[in-house]
C-alpha cells in the first residue's frame, strides 16, 4: 500500500476516535433573549401550565409538590407541572437549548452568579417594582445570596443555615456538659469523644475535620474563622488573610489529634452516605457534625431514637464574641431566559417564596428555615427545639451569606481541593499553597472579565 | 507486427467514450450510495470540527454569542490554568497503564479460554457479563468493595495480613483502582480477541511444531503475527477509552468522598486529590458548569490533535511491522 494511503488511513482512524469529544464542545442552542419588561400575570380563569424544575426527590418532592400547588387557590385552571430531580447542569442545559422551563428551583447559590451574569435567569426587578414587593421582609444576608452584582435575578424559597449537632448520650458518657463554643473547646472535646478499636483503628469520632467530607465544606466552615472567599477588591487573597491560615491549621492539629490523615480516612470511608439512613452521626459513629437545619427531618425520618442536640458552630478561639454566627444559603427559585409563561412563572415565585402560610408549610415539611420575617414568627411554625437552634441564628443579625461570584463554585472546588491536600500533608508550605489557590481562582475570576 | 497488434488491442475513440461514460456511471451510483454516510459525516462530524476550532478562537457561554479572543484560550491552557495539566497527566497516565494492561488482560483471558476443552461457553458468558453492567452502577459496586473500612478486599486482605490501603480514597490508589474497574469490564476487548485467536489455522501451529518451535516461539511467531490486526485495533480502542474516561472517575470522586451525587458534584469532582480529575471531566467542567465553552473548545482541539497522533503513530508502526514481516 502506498505511503500517502496509509497515512490517510490513520489519520480518518484518528479523526473518528476524537469525534464524539469534539462533539460534546461544538453542540449549542442558545434560545433568543426574553425582553426586559415584566410579562403580564395570567387572568384568574386562564388554563395554563407551568413546568417546575427542581432536585427535590421522595418525601421532599411531595412536600414542594404541595407547596406551588397553593397558587391555585389564586388560579384554578393552572396546572403546576413539577419535575424533581432536575439538577443545575440539566437546569443550565435546558436554557442553553432553548426549551426550559417556566420556573426553575436549585438547592445551591453557588451558580447563582454564573446565571445571573450570563442572562441565564432573568432580572426580576421590573416585577418586583410593578408589584411593589417590600424586599426588606427578607434578611440582609438572605437578600445578598439571591442576587449577584445588585441584578436580582432569583427569590429566596426557604434558607438554610449551618450550625452544629452533638450527640447528648455520648457528651454524657464522656462528662461533656456542653457543646463547644471555640475552635479550641472543640478539639478538646473530639480527643476526649473520640475512641479506638483495639487495632488502633477509630471506632468513634468525636469530630471528624476531613474536607471535603459531609458538610465539612470550606463555605459553611469559612464564617466561623472570619474567612472570606473573595477580598473588597473582586479578588481571591487567601494566602493574606489569617481566617484562613487558622481554619487550616486547626484542622491539622484535630486530625493529628485523632491517629492522622490515613487512620481519619479509613474511619471517614466506613460511614453511610451523608443523606441516608447509613449517615455517620446517625449511626452514632460522630459525636458532633456541622450541618445544615436540614437534618433534623433526616433524623426524625431515619434515626427518630437519637439523642441530640443543636447549637450555633463554634468559631475560632480569637474570635469569640462572633459565636452565634452562621452561614447561611439556601433554596432559589426564578424564572430562566426563554421561559414560555413568565408572568404565571412570577406569581408562582411569589406565592412560595413571600406568602407566610405557604412558606410556613414547607418549612414544617423539609424543616428549612422560612426566608422571610413574617413567616419566622408565625404561630403555625414548628418549634422543634433542635429546629428552634437554627431560627435564632436566622434571626440574630450574625447570619453570613454564601458570596456569589461569576465562576459558579470553581472557587470552591479550588479551596477543597488545597484542604485535601494540605491534610494529606502534600503542601510544605500553608502560604505558598494558598497563594497558588489564589492564583488559581483569580485566573478563573479573569476569564469572565472580573476580578482580574 | 507489434505495431500491428497494438493497433488491434488499442480501443477506438467511440469505445474510449463508452469507457468513460460507463466510469461516470460507475462512479455517480457509488456516489449516490455514498451520499448518506458523507452527508451524516459532514454534519456530525465535519460541521462540530469546524464550529469546535472556531469556538476555540472566543469566549462563549452558550448562552450570548461567542466573543473572538485570538489565541487566548490556548495561552491559558498552556500557562495559567493548573488543573488542565493535572486532568492531561491522568488521562496519560490512563492511556499508557490502563491501555497496556487492558490488552494484555483480554489477550490472557482469551489465550486461557482459546485453550479450555469444556465449560467454553460458561467461562466466555461469565467474562463478557462485567460489560453489560451500566458504568454508574458498577463504580458505586467497586466503590463498596474496595472501600477501606469495610470493603470485603480488605477484609480479606487483612485476614492473610496485608494492610489493603485506601483504594479510591487515596489519590495513589485511585487510579489503579480504577483500573481494577476497566478490567473488570473489558470482556467486549477479550471476545474480539478470542475470536482472532480462534482464527488462526491450526496448520501453521502444527508446522512450526514440527520445525521445533516451543509454546513461546509458536505464540511470537505464529500467534501474535496473526492476530496483530485485532491487536491494534484493542489498543486504538483502548486508547480511545482511555482518552475519554468519565463515568467512571466522576461516580468513584463523587462516591468516595461520601456521597452517592453520581451526577458528579463539581466541589467533589476528581477528588481525591484531583487523582481523579480526567482530561474529558475537566473539558466538561469548563464547558457545562463554569459556562468556559471557548476554552473547553480549545481544550478539545488540543486532545483530537493528540488522539489523532497517537492513532497515526499506532497505525505507521503496525503497516511497517507488517511489511517487514512479509518481506522476511
Amino acid at each position: 500500500m502506498p505511503p500517502t494511503t496509509r497515512i490517510r488511513r490513520g489519520a480518518l482512524l484518528a479523526a473518528a476516535a476524537a469525534a464524539s469529544v469534539l462533539l460534546t464542545s461544538a453542540c449549542s442552542g442558545a434560545a433568543a433573549p426574553s425582553g426586559g419588561d415584566a410579562a403580564a400575570a395570567p387572568g384568574k380563569d386562564d388554563k395554563l401550565t407551568i413546568t417546575v424544575y427542581s432536585k427535590f426527590t421522595d418525601r421532599e418532592y411531595g412536600v414542594v409538590t404541595a407547596g406551588l400547588n397553593k397558587l391555585k387557590a389564586k388560579f384554578p385552571n393552572i396546572e403546576i407541572k413539577h419535575e424533581g430531580n432536575q439538577d443545575d447542569d440539566k437546569l443550565t442545559q435546558s436554557i442553553r437549548g432553548g426549551n426550559p422551563p417556566d420556573v426553575a428551583i436549585s438547592f445551591y447559590t453557588d451558580n447563582l452568579g454564573a446565571w445571573c451574569s450570563t442572562g441565564s435567569f432573568q432580572d426580576l426587578k421590573p416585577y418586583i417594582e410593578r408589584d411593589k414587593i417590600d424586599l426588606n421582609q427578607i434578611p440582609e444576608a438572605v437578600r445578598n445570596y439571591t442576587e449577584y452584582q445588585g441584578k436580582r435575578c432569583a427569590m429566596p424559597m426557604l434558607a438554610d443555615v449551618y450550625g452544629f449537632y452533638y450527640n447528648k448520650d455520648m457528651f454524657a458518657a464522656k462528662g461533656v456538659t456542653s457543646p463547644p463554643k471555640t475552635t479550641d473547646e472543640l478539639l478538646e472535646d473530639a480527643k476526649k469523644l473520640t475512641e479506638y478499636n483495639a487495632d488502633g483503628s477509630i471506632k468513634v469520632a468525636g469530630f471528624v475535620p476531613s474536607m471535603p467530607f459531609y458538610a465539612n465544606q470550606a463555605q459553611y466552615w469559612a464564617p466561623n474563622f472570619g474567612a472570606p472567599f473573595i477580598g473588597p477588591d473582586g479578588k481571591s487573597d487567601l494566602a493574606t488573610n489569617p481566617g484562613w491560615k487558622a481554619m487550616f491549621e486547626f484542622q491539622q492539629k484535630l486530625i493529628d489529634a485523632l491517629g492522622g490523615h490515613d487512620k481519619v480516612e479509613k474511619f471517614k470511608a466506613g460511614l453511610g452516605d451523608e443523606y441516608s439512613a447509613d449517615n455517620g452521626f446517625q449511626k452514632g459513629k460522630l459525636a458532633m457534625i456541622y450541618d445544615g437545619e436540614f437534618r433534623t427531618a433526616f433524623i426524625k425520618d431515619q434515626a427518630p431514637t437519637l439523642n441530640y442536640a443543636t447549637a450555633p458552630a463554634p468559631v475560632l478561639t480569637t474570635m469569640a464574641d462572633k459565636y452565634g454566627s452562621a452561614f447561611t444559603t439556601g433554596t432559589i427559585i426564578a424564572i430562566p431566559k426563554g421561559a414560555k409563561n413568565p408572568g404565571a412563572a412570577w406569581e408562582l415565585i411569589k406565592q412560595v417564596s413571600l406568602d407566610t402560610d405557604t412558606l410556613v408549610d414547607m418549612a414544617n415539611g423539609l424543616k428549612n428555615v422560612p426566608s422571610t420575617k413574617a413567616s419566622l414568627t408565625s404561630p403555625r411554625l414548628d418549634l422543634q427545639p433542635q429546629f428552634k437552634t437554627f431560627l435564632d441564628m436566622y434571626d440574630s443579625g450574625k447570619l453570613v451569606s454564601n458570596q456569589t461570584t461569576p465562576i459558579g463554585d470553581a472557587h470552591l472546588k479550588a479551596v477543597n481541593d488545597f484542604a485535601e491536600k494540605w491534610q494529606a500533608g502534600s503542601i510544605p508550605d500553608l502560604t505558598e499553597g494558598l497563594k497558588k489557590v489564589d492564583a488559581q481562582i483569580n485566573d478563573e475570576l479573569k476569564q469572565k472579565g472580573a476580578g482580574g | 507486427m507489434t505495431s500491428t497488434l497494438a493497433e488491434k488491442v488499442s480501443p477506438s475513440a467511440p469505445e474510449k467514450a463508452r469507457a468513460g461514460a460507463r466510469r461516470a456511471k460507475r462512479r455517480r451510483t457509488v456516489f449516490l450510495f455514498m451520499a448518506p454516510a458523507f452527508l451524516g459525516f459532514l454534519i456530525f462530524f465535519g460541521y462540530p470540527l469546524i464550529a469546535t476550532v472556531y469556538y476555540s478562537f472566543t469566549r462563549y457561554d452558550l448562552i450570548n454569542p461567542p466573543v473572538f479572543v485570538g489565541f487566548d484560550n490556548y495561552v491559558r491552557m498552556f500557562t495559567t490554568e493548573p488543573l488542565v495539566g493535572t486532568a492531561a497527566y491522568n488521562t496519560l497516565w490512563l492511556v499508557v497503564i490502563l491501555t497496556t494492561c487492558r490488552v494484555l488482560f483480554s489477550l490472557g483471558i482469551a489465550s486461557v479460554i482459546s485453550r479450555l476443552k469444556s465449560g467454553v461457553g460458561l467461562v466466555r458468558t461469565l467474562c463478557y457479563l462485567p460489560t453489560l453492567a451500566p458504568p454508574a452502577a458498577a463504580t458505586l459496586a467497586f466503590v463498596f468493595v474496595f472501600n477501606p473500612e469495610f470493603g470485603p478486599v480488605n477484609r480479606f486482605l487483612r485476614l492473610i495480613g496485608i494492610d489493603g490501603g485506601l483504594w479510591f480514597n487515596s489519590p495513589a490508589m485511585s487510579k489503579p483502582a480504577l483500573t481494577l474497574l476497566a478490567l473488570w469490564g473489558s470482556g467486549e476487548l477479550m471476545i474480539i480477541i478470542l475470536a482472532a485467536l480462534l482464527d488462526v489455522p491450526t496448520e501453521q501451529y502444527e508446522a512450526a511444531e514440527l520445525d521445533g518451535a516451543g509454546p513461546v516461539r509458536r505464540f511470537w511467531h505464529v500467534t501474535l503475527p496473526s492476530i496483530s490486526p485485532v491487536l491494534l485495533f484493542g489498543v486504538v480502542n483502548s486508547i480511545i477509552y482511555a482518552l475519554q474516561f468519565f463515568t467512571q472517575a466522576i461516580v468513584a470522586s463523587s462516591a468516595s468522598a461520601g456521597t452517592a451525587d453520581v451526577a458528579g458534584n463539581s466541589k467533589l469532582i476528581g477528588a481525591p486529590q484531583n487523582s481523579t480529575l480526567t482530561y474529558p471531566i475537566w473539558l466538561y467542567v469548563q464547558g457545562f458548569r463554569y459556562f468556559n465553552m471557548g476554552y473547553a473548545a480549545a481544550m478539545a482541539v488540543l486532545l483530537f490533535i493528540v488522539s489523532a497522533g497517537f492513532t497515526w503513530i499506532l497505525v505507521r508502526q503496525l503497516r511497517k511491522s507488517q511489511h517487514q514481516e512479509e518481506g522476511a
